[in-house]
């Protein structure tokens, strides 16, 4: 049964969460600690947060939509191109390009998605994957406009909001990547909580039901994947900003996998579940890619495996999957 | 003229090759409804196996033949531990589990056999080539096309003419009547499973001169073998065999004429095709 939603959305997402209220503010309290902690290290944390913005986008589309994606790559490729080729030959005030490159990556979804989501199943993979092979090729052939395999170099971006340079150490690159994953992180909340979130649960679940109860079930898909890819695209943007380069490998069916592994680490559908996701992944990789790449590749591939088995929920579950092995009783579902 | 027909001969042998790997991915996605996306690394499987065998001196045919069952063997393996359980799961588990999957392969690989790719060597009699009239052509990539041939017949006289076959057809179109005419519909599938990853690694051995074989081979053509079986129609073994045909030789010969735009013209022919086809160019009965 969907049911509107009554409570305050946070009460309503502490209850889904089955989290106090004052936990919510852990994430960001945390942030903060690595901030003052992590000096030197402060690149790849902002790294960590675009790639919790990335599973979060993810999230909405194929953990609240259902909609089965291996094309995310595509939107954060888009998003980090427009947003380096905004900065080159436009303006380079990094937030005016976010904002573009974030309404282009939306404008980019809505039309794909107008295309492809009439289908269902392997062909919608198999589309959105064609999408994403087919912008890759495209950067990699256009190359007086994107550097092509050498990737988009020479972004120089200007300091953010007019007083804020992007210093060596990146301390304003975290900052300003941890402002604008807030920002979205409001607006996923918001969404999730609303009558149109719920509408997703239940097309999930069962879209010919969603249809007869007289929701526009293809609408509602068109405006989460355009959403979805917008996320996705400021995600790309940060990268682009705070990195100076795009490579051609953020359009690769790779970055989309690893969303994905992300997603499934954490948990889908607990909004956390892409922060625990890629932060675990983030800080794992590092560790274990300095002793030898490919045992991280056996190390990730296992995990999956071991994740889509034994841990429905993600490491969001954790606690309560050992439970429900501990005592062998059936665990409710959020 | 001639350069056309060896365009189409290279989109023959290319198409075969894409037939004998993908025919497998048909059974385990079309008929078994696993989105699996773990096939390429068992064709890959299979040409390391046969790479390593011919090293230590086996012949070319048996090391092909016993790489083609190892692969198998994995496959059934994978089949009863890690799929079994995902058959009432969804799409995503499965597209996850096998994504995994391939992971694991790539780096266990790369462990074994360092990243460089592996060479097949090929026999005497197959590395020449042979006169057809205007040009000589080599004679590895006329055995493909006559290997692809040979297999299409067999695999076109079991499935539509043996009782296997027949049960197949009818465990695809309704499980559910197939059990309740005594049919065992798991072990059908898990002994049709077996042989869909034997053939990919066969044709992992004997495509290995046009899919290189490295460690991110599994990766690199899943698209291509994803494709073909898409396009085809899931479920339909001639569907796959026109697709992978089709796939060659218009793959060949964009990149022959039209170097610059090659992959556009693949990914947009896939992508106008899909619109316009959801279920594949000849859905199978029950897909349709």
């Amino acid at each position: 049964m969907t049911t509107l939603p009554t409570r305050s959305g946070l009460a309503e997402l502490s209850a889904q969460g089955r989290l106090g209220l004052a936990w919510h503010a852990l994430p960001w309290v945390l942030a903060f600690v690595v901030f003052y902690m992590a000096e030197g290290y402060l690149s790849l944390w902002t790294n960590a947060l675009i790639m919790i913005l990335l599973t979060l986008s993810l999230d909405l589309a194929l953990g609240y939509a259902g909609i089965v994606t291996l094309g995310q790559a595509a939107f954060f490729g888009f998003g980090a191109y427009a947003a380096g080729l905004f900065a080159i030959h436009v303006h380079n005030d990094p937030l005016i390009g976010l904002v573009t490159a974030t309404a282009l990556s939306g404008l980019f979804g809505f039309v794909t998605g107008i295309l492809i989501l009439h289908t269902q199943g392997v062909t919608l993979l198999m589309l959105t994957l064609a999408v994403a092979g087919l912008l890759a090729e495209w950067a990699n052939r256009a190359y007086e406009i994107t550097g092509g395999d050498d990737g988009l170099q020479g972004v120089r971006m200007g300091p953010v909001l007019g007083l804020f340079r992007f210093d060596l150490y990146g301390k304003t690159a975290y900052l300003y990547s941890l402002a604008v994953l807030f920002v979205w992180f409001v607006v996923v909340w918001r969404i999730i909580v609303s009558p149109f979130g719920r509408s997703l649960d239940g097309i999930r679940q069962n879209p010919a039901r969603m249809r007869a109860i007289g929701t526009p079930v293809w609408w509602r898909l068109v405006a989460i994947y355009t959403i979805s890819a917008a996320m996705a695209g400021t995600a790309g943007a940060l990268s682009a900003q705070t990195t100076r380069f795009v490579g051609l490998t953020t359009l690769s069916v790779l970055v989309s996998g690893t969303a994905l592994v992300m997603l499934m680490l954490g948990g889908t559908r607990r909004i956390y579940g892409a922060f625990l996701g890629a932060t675990v992944y983030v800080i794992v990789q590092d560790y274990a890619a300095k002793v030898n790449p490919f045992y991280w590749m056996f190390f990730i591939g296992a995990l999956l495996m071991a994740t889509v088995l034994f841990l429905e929920g993600g490491l969001m579950d954790l606690g309560a999957t050992v439970r429900k092995y501990w005592r062998r009783a059936p665990v409710k579902k959020p | 003229m001639s350069s056309f027909i060896t365009v189409l001969l290279d989109g023959l042998a290319y198409g075969m090759v894409l037939f004998i790997i993908s025919v497998g991915l048909t059974v385990t996605m079309g008929l078994m409804r696993i989105t699996n996306v773990a096939h390429g690394g068992f064709a890959m499987v299979g040409g390391y196996l046969a790479a390593m065998m011919i090293r230590a001196g086996v012949p070319f045919f048996p090391a092909a033949i016993l790489a083609s069952v190892a692969a198998g063997l994995v496959g059934g393996a994978v089949e009863m531990t890690v799929l079994r359980p995902l058959y009432r799961k969804g799409e995503l588990a499965q597209v996850l589990l096998t994504f995994g999957l391939t992971f694991v392969f790539i780096a266990g690989l790369t462990l074994l056999f360092g990243t460089n790719s592996q060479a097949v060597p090929l026999p005497d009699y197959l590395s020449g080539s042979v006169h057809i009239g205007f040009r000589d052509y080599p004679a590895y990539r006329l055995f493909l096309i006559a290997t692809g041939l040979v297999l299409a017949v067999f695999l076109w006289l079991v499935v539509d003419r043996s009782l296997y076959g027949a049960k197949l057809r009818a465990a695809v179109d309704n499980p559910r009547i197939a059990r309740a005419v005594g049919i065992n519909v798991n072990r059908l599938f898990t002994g049709t499973f077996i042989a869909g990853c034997g053939l990919a690694g066969f044709g992992g051995v004997v495509g290995a001169e046009l899919l290189m074989l490295e460690p991110f081979y599994a990766l690199k053509y899943l698209v291509v073998f994803l494709v073909v079986v898409v396009v085809g129609g899931l479920g339909n073994f001639k569907g796959s065999f026109v697709a992978a045909l089709a796939i060659g030789i218009i793959d060949t010969a964009g990149k022959f004429f039209f170097p610059n735009i090659s992959a556009y013209f693949f990914f947009s022919l896939v992508f106008v095709l899909l619109l316009w086809r959801p279920n594949g160019l000849m859905p199978a009965k029950s897909a349709a």
